[in-house]
C-alpha cells in the first residue's frame, strides 16, 4: 500500500517538475497581483504595513484557487482517474497523496516566496517568521477543502467561476485565523490561539477532507 | 422512511398534512404580524425599532434550520439514493436562502440605529454570510452538469460539507466576543426577555417555520410533477421513434 502510494506521490512530482511554466503559476501570481496594491492604494509605507498582511494571505487564497484545477483535470481528462478508482489502494489515501504532491507544489511554493512579499510590504521584522509560519500551517488546509470544490466540479459547464464561489466561502475561516496570526505577533497582541487553531482546521480537514474528495472522485467517474 | 421513496405516496401523505401547516399559516400570521408589531409593548431603551427582531430573529432560525433540513436530505439522498430526499433538497434550498436574505437584511436595517452602521465583520453576521454564499453555492452546483443527476449528487455533497459552518453559526456570539448580542431565548436559565415580547415573538417563530413547511412542501411536490412531466415526454418521444 506504501509502495502504491509512494509511486502515486512520485508520479505527480515528476509531471509537476515537468510543465515547471505550470506549477510556477500560482506563485508567479502571487507576485504580479501583490505588486499592484501599492499602486492601488499608494505606496505609503504605513498603509501597506498595516495591510501587508491581509492583502498577502487573500492573495495566497486566490493562488491556491487558481492552481486548484491541476489537480485531478488531467488525470480526468486522459482516463488515470479510473485507473485510480480501480486500484487497490483506498482512494482516500490515493486523495491524500494528490494533495501532498499539490502542496508541495503550490503552497509551499507560497509560503518560500512570503517573506519577499513581507518585504515589498513592508511588514515589520517579527512579521518575517509569523507569515511564513502561518502559511506553513494555513495552505495544506486551502489545498484540502479547494480539492473538495475541484473534485465536484470534474467535467461541469462553468468549472472555474464556479470552483471559487463554492471553495471561497469555505476558506473565510483560514483567512481570519491566518491574518490574526500575522496581526497578533506584529501588534504583540499574542498569537497563540490563532496559530493554535489554524493547527486544529489542518488536523480536521485532513481527517475529513479526503472522504469528500474521494466520494465527489467516485460521483465523476460514474 | 423508505415509505416515503415512494412519490405517490409522498403525495398522498403531503396531501393530508398540507391542509394542516398552510391553514394555520393563513389565521396565524395576521394575528402574529398584529400581536408583534401593534400591540406588544415599545422597549424603553430601542423605543419602536426593535419591532423587526420579530421579523429578525425567525427567519434567521428558518435560515439555520433550512439548511440543518437541506443537509439531512442530502445525506439520506447520497446514503439511500432516495429519489424524494434528493428533490427536498433541491427545493428547501431557495426557500433557505430566502430567509438567509432576509434575516441579512433586517439585520442591516436593524443595525443602521442600535450600532450605528448597517454592516459589521464580527463573527455571527460574517458566519450568516458564508451561509448564504453556501445555499448560493449549491443552487449553483446542482444545475452545473449536463446530467441533473449528477448535479443533484455533487450538491449533496457540498451541502454536507457545508454543514460544519452550522454550529460556528450557532456558537459564534459564545466563542467570540461579538457586536450580535448573544441566545436571549435558548440558553440555560431561561429566556432573557419580557413575556409580552416574548410571546408574540414565539408566535412569529411558530409561524415562520409554519410558512416553511407550506412551501416546502409545495415545492418539493412542484418538482416532483415537473420529473413526471418530463419522464412522460420522454417516453412518449421514445414511442414517436418506436
Amino acid at each position: 500500500m506504501t509502495d502504491a502510494l509512494l509511486a502515486l506521490v512520485r508520479r505527480d512530482l515528476r509531471l509537476a517538475w515537468r510543465s515547471p511554466a505550470e506549477t510556477l503559476l500560482g506563485v508567479v501570481f502571487f507576485l504580479v497581483a501583490l505588486a499592484l496594491f501599492p499602486l492601488g492604494v499608494g505606496a505609503s509605507p504605513d498603509i501597506l504595513a498595516r495591510i501587508g498582511a491581509g492583502v498577502i494571505w487573500v492573495l495566497a487564497l486566490l493562488a491556491v484557487l487558481l492552481t486548484l484545477d491541476r489537480l485531478f483535470q488531467h488525470d480526468h481528462e486522459d482516463g488515470s482517474l479510473d485507473l485510480l478508482l480501480l486500484a487497490p489502494l483506498p482512494l482516500e489515501l490515493a486523495v491524500l497523496g494528490k494533495c501532498a504532491v499539490h502542496w508541495l507544489t503550490s503552497g509551499l511554493l507560497l509560503v518560500v516566496a512570503s517573506p519577499v512579499l513581507a518585504l515589498l510590504m513592508n511588514l515589520p521584522p517579527d512579521a518575517f517568521w509569523a507569515l511564513p509560519l502561518a502559511l506553513l500551517l494555513g495552505t495544506p488546509s486551502l489545498t484540502l477543502i479547494g480539492a473538495i470544490g475541484a473534485a465536484l466540479l470534474l467535467g461541469s459547464r462553468r468549472g472555474a467561476v464556479l470552483t471559487a464561489l463554492l471553495v471561497l466561502p469555505l476558506y473565510i475561516p483560514v483567512l481570519i485565523f491566518g491574518v490574526a496570526a500575522v496581526d497578533g505577533v506584529v501588534l504583540g497582541l499574542g498569537a497563540k490561539a490563532p496559530f493554535l487553531i489554524l493547527g486544529a482546521i489542518q488536523l480536521a480537514a485532513m481527517a475529513l477532507a479526503p472522504w469528500a474528495i474521494a466520494a465527489a472522485l467516485r460521483l465523476a467517474s460514474e | 422512511m423508505h415509505a416515503l421513496a415512494n412519490p405517490l405516496r409522498f403525495q398522498k401523505l403531503t396531501d393530508a398534512i398540507l391542509p394542516w401547516v398552510a391553514w394555520p399559516t393563513a389565521v396565524l400570521a395576521p394575528i402574529a404580524f398584529y400581536w408583534a408589531l401593534v400591540i406588544a409593548p415599545a422597549d424603553y431603551q430601542q423605543g419602536e425599532a426593535y419591532r423587526i427582531i420579530f421579523v429578525h430573529v425567525p427567519a434567521a432560525w428558518m435560515a439555520s434550520f433550512a439548511y440543518l433540513a437541506m443537509a439531512a436530505a442530502s445525506f439520506v439522498a447520497l446514503v439511500w439514493r432516495h429519489p424524494v430526499a434528493e428533490v427536498s433538497a433541491r427545493a428547501i434550498a431557495p426557500i433557505g436562502a430566502v430567509f438567509t436574505a432576509i434575516a441579512l437584511f433586517t439585520g442591516a436595517l436593524w443595525g443602521k440605529p442600535m450600532w450605528g452602521t448597517w454592516w459589521v465583520w464580527d463573527a455571527r453576521l460574517t458566519s450568516v454570510l458564508i451561509l448564504f454564499f453556501l445555499y448560493l453555492g449549491y443552487m449553483a452546483l446542482h444545475d452545473a452538469f449536463e446530467d441533473p443527476a449528477r448535479g443533484a449528487r455533487a450538491a449533496s455533497i457540498l451541502a454536507l460539507v457545508g454543514a460544519v459552518n452550522l454550529p460556528i453559526i450557532r456558537f459564534s456570539v459564545d466563542w467570540w466576543s461579538t457586536l450580535h448580542q448573544p441566545a436571549t431565548i435558548l440558553r440555560a436559565d431561561g429566556p432573557a426577555m419580557d413575556p409580552s415580547m416574548l410571546y408574540p415573538l414565539l408566535l412569529m417563530i411558530l409561524v415562520a417555520k409554519l410558512y416553511m413547511l407550506t412551501v416546502m412542501i409545495l415545492r418539493i411536490r412542484l418538482q416532483l410533477t415537473e420529473r413526471k412531466i418530463a419522464n412522460l415526454r420522454l417516453a412518449a418521444e421514445g414511442r414517436a421513434e418506436a
